[in-house]
């Protein structure tokens, strides 16, 4: 048994060596010159460049990295802000309010759900120009204020965290339903909200395929930076590195400080579905 | 008399406004979504119907061709390449994949010591965005810089130019792909299984039923929502692959200089963005949507009858 139990414990600390060993990877390389990332035996052990080689990243003409941190951080605030108030508002009302065509609705928002994004990328980006809006960062955050997945979560999470008994005392108290939605079911929801925030930030700070479609190299988010490194600069290891170690420190704090969430947030709506 | 008039009359105005509010908000408060998703959602949707029935260029010239880019597209070598690559792609990095999550989730899956961090151990690469994960791992499988090559050469084995061929570039996107989202999967089984009852397990165990029989008739079969699930979310994502294998191969849409690793998600990008053939790529398009259906429903087919009564 105990035995046994070695090799459970050996299994699993090879999965997280490999798991982790391509971040830790990025971070030597990201600290050292180029000189030396082709040499055999290479090198695992971080040097002095650190500070050098994120110089270089900002300053890389064909990268526009400070821009695309900027952008992707307001972009992913805002996309994170708006999606957690309208599906928490959505999902409230599918949850607990009586309305005709609710449950054919909420299964329109399902089926919509299954829908694959890139179908529509060339009509979305043929709207973006009849809007004016291509290499603008609205082009990259309108169109994701409010997701069908987020309706779903938060109407999941409304059903059970919020007692009808609350709800009908706040209406015989005479309270309007948007007070009810924002003094009794808002505060009743924060955990699932969290775990929502979570993800949209996580996303949106990620997405790559519609930005690169839809903006140009002058007016990037960080991940088309990211893309511009590995076209323009792709023999400048160091440069790429600092690029994707900077680029994933954000979500790397995130993920530090709420990883229980995101596990939870995971595993539950594994449960669910 | 006034007083009670205008009491009267408050109480009037204040059960009109919550009938309103009773009878309007809802709709309200669920019509971002669909204001959104019909302007960004359905009408792209539609429209790229339309289009992928043009020939339409980039000035924004369109002739009516009824058919003909599907035509053109059944006859185009250079589709049926990509087609092929995708469906390739995603046999080779999704079949490891669910296999090693299954095991990882049954290794987790125990009363073990540091579970939370051995969880978030093997989630952390989902934090990675795909494209610092495929410019990490394109240094890893470079020719001459590489890791990868390395580790082979301890073992004799001579040094591979991982872009040249289709099977070694399939490989390394593979990798990829099963780096970032193994741990992802391994967390959705361990769900599953953690919702099994213990005494499922102790009736099979005084059978005298062995682990790996247990696995195999109890676990596996409890746990197939989850396995469905995770099936057609690998189909979904693996049909639109395009992240990883264009900046592995530097940010080139030709993925390849002889297309070896070009996705259909790629082709579709090229024609469109590329050549600026609007209504080729949006023919593309409708086929990628068919292809994600028809393999989704292959899969859910087989992973159901895989994982379900016993033979």
């Amino acid at each position: 048994m105990i035995k046994q139990n070695r090799l459970v414990y050996l299994t699993l600390l090879i999965a997280i060596v490999i798991s982790v060993f391509p971040l830790y990877w990025m971070f030597v390389i990201a600290t050292r010159t180029n000189d030396v990332v082709g040499q055999y035996p290479p090198p695992m052990t971080p040097g002095g460049e650190l500070g050098a080689n994120v110089a270089r990243l900002f300053e890389a003409e064909q990268a526009n990295f400070a821009l695309g941190m900027v952008n992707s951080a307001i972009a992913s605030v805002a996309v994170t802000v708006s999606t957690v108030f309208f599906c928490s508002l959505a999902g409230f009302a599918f949850a607990k309010l009586r309305f005709r065509g609710r449950n054919a609705l909420l299964v329109l928002i399902l089926g919509t759900m299954m829908i694959p994004v890139q179908m529509g990328i060339i009509p979305l980006y043929m709207v973006m120009v009849k809007l004016g809006w291509q290499n603008t960062l609205q082009a990259v955050v309108v169109p994701f204020l409010v997701s069908a997945f987020g309706v779903f979560l938060m109407r999941q999470y409304a059903l059970r965290a919020v007692p009808d008994e609350l709800i009908e005392a706040a209406i015989v108290d005479g309270s309007s339903s948007f007070r009810i939605y924002w003094s009794v079911v808002l505060p009743a929801l924060r955990p699932g909200a969290a775990v929502l925030a979570l993800f949209t930030f996580m996303g949106t700070w990620n997405e790559f395929i519609w930005p690169r479609a839809v903006l140009e190299a002058d007016n990037p988010t960080v991940q088309f930076s990211l893309s511009q490194l590995a076209t323009e600069y792709y023999t400048d290891y160091t440069l790429m590195f600092a690029g994707t170690l900077v680029a994933t420190l954000p979500l790397l704090a995130v993920f530090i400080v709420f990883g229980r969430q995101i596990i939870g947030g995971i595993m539950e709506g594994a449960v669910k579905a | 008399m006034r007083p009670k008039g205008g009491h009267a009359k408050r109480v009037a105005a204040s059960s009109l406004r919550s009938r309103m509010d009773k009878s309007v908000s809802p709709y309200i408060y669920i019509a971002p979504f669909f204001v959104l998703f019909a302007i960004f959602g359905l009408f792209p949707l539609g429209y790229t119907a339309w289009v992928s029935l043009h020939d339409w260029q980039l000035a924004g010239d369109s002739t009516f061709v009824g058919l003909d880019n599907f035509a053109a597209l059944f006859a185009d070598p250079d589709f049926w390449n990509a087609v092929a690559n995708t469906l390739g792609m995603f046999v080779v990095a999704s079949v490891p994949q669910l296999l090693i999550a299954l095991l990882l989730a049954s290794l987790l899956n125990r009363p073990l010591r540091g579970l939370t961090f051995l969880r978030m151990g093997v989630l952390a690469p989902m934090i990675t965005s795909i494209a610092a994960v495929a410019i990490v791992f394109s240094q890893l499988f470079s020719r001459d810089a590489g890791l990868a090559n390395w580790m082979i050469g301890l073992v004799g084995v001579e040094p591979i130019d991982w872009q040249a061929d289709k099977w070694s570039s399939w490989t390394a996107i593979a990798v990829m792909v099963d780096w970032r989202w193994t741990g992802y999967n391994a967390l959705i089984y361990l769900a599953a299984m953690q919702t099994i009852p213990r005494d499922v397990y102790e009736a099979a165990e005084l059978d005298g039923a062995s682990k790996a029989r247990q696995f195999w008739r109890i676990t596996i079969p409890m746990i197939k929502p989850a396995v469905i699930f995770t099936v057609i979310m690998s189909t979904i994502g693996g049909m639109q692959l395009f992240t990883e294998p264009l900046l592995f191969g530097q940010g080139e849409l030709s993925g390849g200089s002889l297309r070896q690793f070009q996705t259909v998600a790629m082709y579709m990008f090229q024609q469109a963005f590329e050549e600026f053939d609007y209504g080729y790529g949006s023919a593309v398009a409708w086929m990628i949507f068919i292809l994600i259906v028809l393999v989704a429903l292959v899969n859910f087919l087989v992973s159901r009858r895989m994982s379900g009564v016993d033979k």
